[in-house]
């Protein structure tokens, strides 16, 4: 009996061996930055919004924020323990202090290209030769858009969101908030009240975007918290594939990533928005990481689709529903994930899928694995208004757990008020097997070889909504997470 | 006449309760032995433990080719050429089959020096060693036994062990479950991966596999030992007559 007990917490101990493979992306770079005084109030937003040389409007409409904001609460329904946020101790703004503004990615500041060197984000020419065109933000300020000028030649506006408000206010002006009203959740109503940059997508009437889009989200500066905003429109017909990475330096206290992003797909438009992020994590002992808490909500007119894919593996707190409303008829929403948690990270993460137009039809995919003493939570709503005649859901969160002392929740909501609707679930919960694990061993395959290769294996239906481009990037991710996290 | 298995006093136990009880058994090089005995009487767990699976608490020795197995982890001895076609196979979702025994084929060879094989390489290694099993191409594409009958996964088992070219396969009744066209299929797939070099330890309750894959030697394990061994006329025997004539022979 004794024998065995050792055994175990033998196994177990191993398993902790192999644990500490360092945050690769936890470097701190030494650009210097234009940061506003710590604290909120509304002089910080008009302060944010002159640095910014805003227009009235915007102005007015983040100060409309702010104060609803200040009626609003803490959400408190979350799976996790959240100590209080002191939101007057952060700084809502910290931006590069070389110029943005900037037409050529030459002449990006030195000390940040070798940060983007360092992150394997090359916003120079291989990129050319991959075809993707990067936004990257840093802290609060978008400081390259590469391809603009070959992506402008058919009508796409891809840049940053500061240069958007410049250059197109109108579209702005009309679309920022038809999706995530500021009114809609406590960050939501924060971040629109001190977005400081972040991404703005334009797909005109019948364009195919030539060429994958993707942002890359850094936070550098310390005790700043990062307040993007990403807006993609793809008007009838479009069609847009955007990716977004994320990373940030080691830092021991927790830093806040509240983002909104807002996509709206008119008549027969398909967007593809896929993530993967990988904030810092925190240390093996839960110190630190990353706070990472979004809205993300996208709107499918008439025989629109919008598909969400997230490979999330950074941050201590993921927390954030990319969610559809399916408003037009035979419009399609789809939801992909994996999540990722190991030491103390939690992922209290899902979608929501609500059914308006007619013969509507959702896919929800989530896989979580959780490992050492992580928390993994999938937290779904499907919800079929009356109006959704026809309406289709299938739902499948599947959960794997390493070892004995990480947990896994699944919550899934649904509502549904048309009896014409079908709506599946399934949901699985298993230990990553023993039985799997020896068997893969006994053919020569090592143990950790062996874990990759399951853990992949769990993953692959939601790898295979991947671009391409990015599968390879997501499984050397994944690996890298978990080598050491099992013996 | 080289032992390739060694295996004196062997004991072992699960959660403290003892299955085998010291036991010994000697396997040539280039020969076949079943193992046959009532159900429960620690067949399995001798495969297991031969495997190197966690959670016995072993005792005794045991040698191939002179090392010492029971020091090396399951990979080690698979790497040093044991095998186990599996009583019950697992299932392993959304990892192909394909890509599955790539890999174990490429760690084993990498061990063994030799350069891994690609995709396409590999495609012709195994098409002639699936037809040997009567399996058709497509399971390449499928997931490691997932959704596989039971009959299709024991097949899978020898197409492995066909794969792998062990010197030492373990079958643990890999003719259970079998239909008796799949039987035949199997024992006479088995029977020609037979090599001078390979030994083998069939684990079976049925003569049936053994008039195909005649074995050299019969053991019988009962209660965590052998207690008895003769040719393959043993086999019928028992076949005939049922485990009750060892107690007659108070082979205890
Ligand atoms: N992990 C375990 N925990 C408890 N008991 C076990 C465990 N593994 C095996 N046993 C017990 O050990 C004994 C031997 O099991 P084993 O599977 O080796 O038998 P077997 O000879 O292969 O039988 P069969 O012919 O039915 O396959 C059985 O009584 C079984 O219940
Ligand atoms: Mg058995």
């Amino acid at each position: 009996m004794t024998d065995l007990t050792d055994a175990i917490s033998g196994e177990k101990s191993q398993i902790e061996q192999f644990a500490e493979r360092e945050y690769r992306y936890g470097f701190v770079s030494d650009i210097e930055a234009d940061v506003v005084p710590r604290g909120l109030n509304e002089d910080i937003i008009r302060l944010i919004s002159s640095k910014k040389d805003e227009p009235e409007w915007l102005l007015e409409w983040r100060l409309q924020a702010y104060r609803a904001w200040t009626t609003m609460t803490m959400p408190e329904w979350q799976m996790f323990h959240l100590d209080p946020i002191d939101f007057q101790d952060m700084i809502y703004y910290a931006a590069p202090k070389t110029k943005p503004k900037l037409e050529s990615m030459d002449e990006v500041d030195p000390e940040m290209r070798e940060m983007f060197d360092k992150l394997g984000i090359s916003l120079a020419e291989q990129k050319r030769l991959s075809g993707v065109a990067v936004d990257a933000v840093v802290d609060s300020a978008s400081v390259a858009t590469t391809f603009r000028k070959q992506l402008a030649e058919v009508g796409v506006i891809f840049c940053s969101f500061s240069a958007a408000v410049r250059d197109h206010p109108d579209l702005v002006r009309r679309y920022l908030g038809s999706v995530v009203p500021f009114r809609d959740n406590f960050f939501s109503a924060l971040n629109s009240a001190v977005f400081s940059d972040g991404s703005f997508c334009f797909i005109p009437k019948g364009v195919k975007c030539p060429m994958e889009l993707s942002t890359y989200f850094r936070m550098n500066q310390a005790d700043t918290g990062q307040f993007e905003r990403t807006l993609i429109v793809a008007e009838e017909g479009a069609s847009v594939s955007y990716l977004e990475g994320c990373t940030a330096p080691k830092r021991d206290n927790n830093q806040l990533h509240a983002a909104v992003v807002e996509i709206l797909a008119l008549d027969g438009a398909d967007v593809k928005y896929s993530t993967v992020q990988n904030w810092y994590p925190g240390d093996a002992q839960g110190k630190g990481g990353i706070h990472n808490f979004v809205t993300k909500r996208g709107k499918a007119m008439e025989n629109a689709k919008i598909s969400w894919t997230q490979v999330e593996t950074g941050s201590a707190i993921t927390w954030k529903y990319p969610s559809v409303i399916l408003q037009g008829d035979n419009s399609v929403g789809e939801f992909y994930s994996v999540a990722l948690t190991t030491h103390y990270q939690v992922a209290d993460t899902g979608t929501k899928m609500t059914h308006i137009g007619k013969n509507t039809s959702s896919t929800i995919v989530s896989k979580g694995i959780a490992t050492h003493v992580a928390q993994n939570v999938y937290r779904g709503l499907v919800k079929v208004l009356r109006s959704a005649e026809g309406a289709r859901n299938f739902t499948q969160c599947d959960s794997l757990l390493i070892g004995d002392s990480c947990g896994a929740h699944t919550l899934p909501y649904i509502e549904v008020k048309n009896s014409s609707a079908q709506v599946e679930h399934e949901a699985y919960t298993s230990k990553i097997g023993e039985d799997q694990l020896f068997y893969c061993r006994q053919r020569g395959i090592s143990e950790e070889d062996a874990v990759s290769m399951i853990v992949h294996g769990f993953c692959r239906d939601v790898f295979k909504e991947l671009p391409m481009e990015y599968v390879v990037e997501a499984r050397n991710l994944l690996n890298m997470k978990l080598e050491g996290s099992i013996g | 006449m080289t032992a390739l298995l060694e295996i004196e006093g062997l004991t072992a136990s699960v959660e403290g309760k003892q299955i085998l009880r010291g036991l010994d058994l000697e396997l040539p090089v280039g020969e076949v032995h079943a193992i046959m005995g009532p159900n429960g009487a620690g067949k399995s767990t001798l495969a297991n433990v031969l495997a190197g699976r966690d959670g016995y608490e072993v005792a005794g020795s045991v040698r191939l080719a002179g090392a010492d197995l029971l020091e090396m982890s399951p990979e080690e001895r698979a790497i040093a050429g044991v095998f186990l076609a599996f009583q019950y196979p697992v299932e392993i979702p959304g990892v192909g089959n394909s890509y599955f025994l790539r890999t174990a084929l490429n760690a084993i060879r990498k061990a063994r020096g030799e350069t891994p094989l690609d995709a396409i390489d590999f495609m012709a290694y195994t098409k002639a060693r699936m037809a040997l099993v009567e399996m058709d191409p497509s399971f390449l594409g499928r997931s490691v036994n997932e959704g596989f009958s039971g009959g299709e996964r024991k097949r899978n088992e020898i197409l492995q062990m066909a794969i792998l070219e062990p010197r030492l396969a373990i079958l643990d009744e890999t003719d259970s479950g079998l239909d008796i066209d799949a039987l035949r299929i199997v024992a006479q797939g088995a029977n020609s991966l037979r090599r001078d070099d390979r030994s083998m330890l069939v684990i079976t309750h049925h003569q049936r596999l053994l008039d195909e894959l005649v074995p050299d030697v019969v053991h019988v394990l009962a209660e965590g030992r052998i207690v008895k061994s003769g040719g393959p006329e043993l086999a019928v025997a028992l076949e005939e007559s049922g485990y009750g004539i060892l107690e007659l022979e108070g082979s205890r």
